[in-house]
């Protein structure tokens, strides 16, 4: 019986059926961070219950914490109290915390893998819905509220139902100026915002298999915004590589017994999907959103689009809705729309490449004036190691602010926050009404369409941008 | 957790497609904030204007839904965030049940641990309840009954519901989900051990 690669990571770690439709999981990494996990960690402790397996948790705080050069958990106050609760938690339980300041401290998604704390093959959860970014390295993992994340604390499993599988092939090679962030928004924009629910998403095709480890987490970030809790890509040797030598990852006779197993994770060539797409790369223009879902994307050479071209009556007023909230007319061309803000961060697109891609544009340019641009580094190890190649000369000097890593504006749980009614090109994942702030108006793109935009004032193709 | 058998009451109409957790409840009241405070942020971007003055024309700030156990949502309700603050809100704003065409899976994952009901009922159904509800909004009732798994709308309509089987006994009884599959744990720890020689590099310390 040919079998997906989703079988085969469920068949991994199903401990058995627990009722009804679901299995009982075994959970083999759980990611805590400021909010979420030190809620579970706090409901742990109230219920009384133990935390039999403390190595297998990994701990870092990332979302409400500022930052401002220089900052320590007090910074945002109102934080502080979610940081004190995770080391307090984290230390309770002999949990391994990655502190502020400390080696190893990120945003979740970025420190994870970058520290070998995720691998292939594993199943991993976060109470946090881009928990699906791990995927990118053929982990099965998935984002959960805090009472699921304090059932696996206590237990080491979860009860869950086993999604339907769903496979997105991007067949061929993706145009110049064309990234992994266009490639996953421009799924979004076809499919639909709720598209996936209820599906684990496996992404594959040739222009995939191209695709560079970072850029498959960036791939798989974006999966929830297409409504599916998993998503993942078939670990192969440009994993493995990337893999190798990482803090926490196997060695020696242990990695190769590591690596011949990761080999059989993929999925059949004969193995049927319960849903299958097919994507042209060849046809994926860099993308940028134009509302207040990530389902409202267009290509940046396009124009806003109408409501009454709306498909049905419900989505014409919520296209209505959509273009009040940002500002915009329709029928106009995106691109030249001006701009107050740019935000280079998130656990979409933080990680060195990200910033190497927007670098490159931004060597010997300026921010246009007029125009607020932060870069935050996804993790103290990408701030460093982009520090050490002078990336961060290149941004100060283009007139960018160069943060400590964290979530900052991609969430605003942090104080920051990009004012109500100012136009923001961000590289983050979520264009909702009030993501960036109250009343901020939020345009997703790619690193490289994000730094064009900060030279320009104005929302810009890339491709005519040459670097 | 509270169980849930019957609810019966007004059933807020808010029929937009893809209502995020973001609007649901902002991130800033997830910190520093108790569940119970939560309820009083449930939709605040929609519910209060700029100058925090209540926005009369959104549907929870008229009567009679002002306290309503129930809503009328479009499809993909509860996506984005996995924040369970976003029910926290909604149950802290008196909603015990939101029936809607489909839900996020993280979101509906998130209410059945927390005795909220995620009821799935075709779009088309979802709008003739709203219809029903705008038509007469103080008398229109709408019964959940998780014991039949049907929903019975205002002109007697009844509408039968799908659940799993093990969801719907745990929220009739309010059980918690902990202490069933601690019930588990010979077994867990037995995969445990198998799983240390099969997989030994997943097995740190």
């Amino acid at each position: 019986m040919p079998a997906t690669l989703l079988d085969r990571l469920w068949a991994l770690h199903r401990i058995g059926p627990a009722g009804g439709g679901q299995d009982l999981i075994h959970i083999d990494r759980i990611l805590l961070h400021d909010l979420s996990g030190a809620r579970a960690l706090t409901e742990v402790a109230e219920k009384g219950y133990a935390i039999p397996n403390p190595g297998l948790a990994f701990a870092t705080p990332d979302h409400a914490v500022s930052s401002a050069p220089g900052r320590t958990a007090e910074t945002f106050a109102k934080g502080a109290g979610g940081v004190k609760a995770l080391r307090e938690g984290a230390a309770r339980h002999g949990i391994r915390l990655f502190d502020l300041g400390e080696d190893g401290q990120g945003i979740v998604h970025v420190m994870g893998p970058e520290l070998g704390i995720v691998l292939p093959g594993l199943s991993v959860i976060c109470g946090d819905s881009h928990t699906c970014t791990n995927g990118g390295l053929g982990a099965l993992a998935f984002g959960v509220g805090s009472s699921e994340l304090a059932h696996a604390l206590a237990t080491q499993t979860l009860r869950v139902a086993k999604p339907r599988s769903m496979r997105i092939r991007f067949e061929g090679a993706f145009p110049a100026g064309t990234t992994a962030k266009d490639a996953v928004l421009a799924a979004i924009g076809r499919l639909g915002a709720g598209a996936g629910a209820g599906y684990a998403v496996e992404w594959a095709g040739s222009a995939v298999r191209a695709l560079p480890v970072e850029a498959r987490l960036t791939l798989c970030n974006l999966t929830i915004e297409l409504g599916a809790r998993i998503g993942f890509v078939a670990p192969d040797e440009r994993v493995f590589e990337w893999v190798a030598g990482r803090d926490l990852a196997p060695k020696g006779e242990m990695w190769e017994r590591a690596v011949a197993h990761w080999r059989t994770l993929r999925s059949d060539d004969d193995a049927v999907f319960d849903a299958e797409q097919v994507i042209d790369a060849g046809t994926v223009a860099p993308q940028v959103t134009w509302g207040t879902s990530p389902e409202h994307v267009i290509p940046v050479d396009a124009t806003i689009p109408d409501p009454k071209d709306a498909p049905d009556a419900t989505r014409r007023r919520a296209w209505e809705e959509a273009l009040a909230y940002q500002g915009l007319e329709p029928g106009r061309p995106i691109a030249g729309t001006p701009i107050d803000w740019v935000f280079i961060g998130s656990c979409t697109n933080a990680r060195l490449s990200d910033l190497r891609e927007a670098a490159a544009l931004l060597r010997g340019r300026r921010v246009a004036a007029g125009v607020t641009a932060w870069v935050v580094p996804g993790s103290v190890r990408v701030k460093r190691e982009a520090e050490a190649e002078g990336l961060d000369r290149v941004f100060t000097e283009a007139g960018f602010a160069w943060r400590e890593p964290g979530c900052s504006l991609c969430v605003a749980a942090n104080g920051e926050a990009v004012p109500p009614g100012a136009r923001c090109v961000s590289t983050s994942n979520r264009n909702f009404v009030g993501r960036q702030g109250r009343g901020a108006r939020t345009h997703l793109a790619s690193p490289a369409m994000a730094a064009a935009a900060a030279v320009a004032g104005r929302i810009v193709d890339v491709r005519s941008f040459a670097p | 957790m509270t169980p849930f058998t019957t609810v019966t009451g007004p059933a807020a109409p808010l029929l937009r497609p893809n209502i995020d957790t973001d609007v649901i409840i902002r991130v800033e009241r997830l910190v520093g904030t108790t569940r119970a405070e939560m309820g009083a942020h449930a939709f605040e971007v929609w519910r209060r204007r700029a100058d925090g003055s209540e926005d009369p024309e959104f549907v929870l700030n008229r009567e009679p839904f002002r306290r309503a156990p129930i809503l009328l949502a479009g499809p993909n309700f509860g996506c984005g965030s996995s924040r369970e603050g976003a029910v926290w809100a909604l149950a802290g704003a008196g909603i015990r049940a939101v029936i809607a065409p489909s839900f996020s899976d993280i979101f509906a994952a998130n209410a059945l641990q927390n005795g909220l009901l995620p009821v799935v009922l075709p779009e088309a159904t979802v709008r003739r309840l709203a219809a029903a509800v705008e038509r007469a909004p103080s008398e229109a009732l709408v019964t959940v009954d998780l014991e039949r798994c049907v929903v019975v709308g205002p002109e007697g309509d009844v509408h039968r519901f799908e659940i799993d089987p093990a969801r719907r006994e745990a929220l009739l009884a309010g059980l918690d989900d902990i202490g069933l599959t601690l019930r588990e744990a010979g077994a867990i720890a037995a995969w445990q051990e198998r799983d240390r020689a099969a997989r030994p590099w997943v097995w740190l310390a």
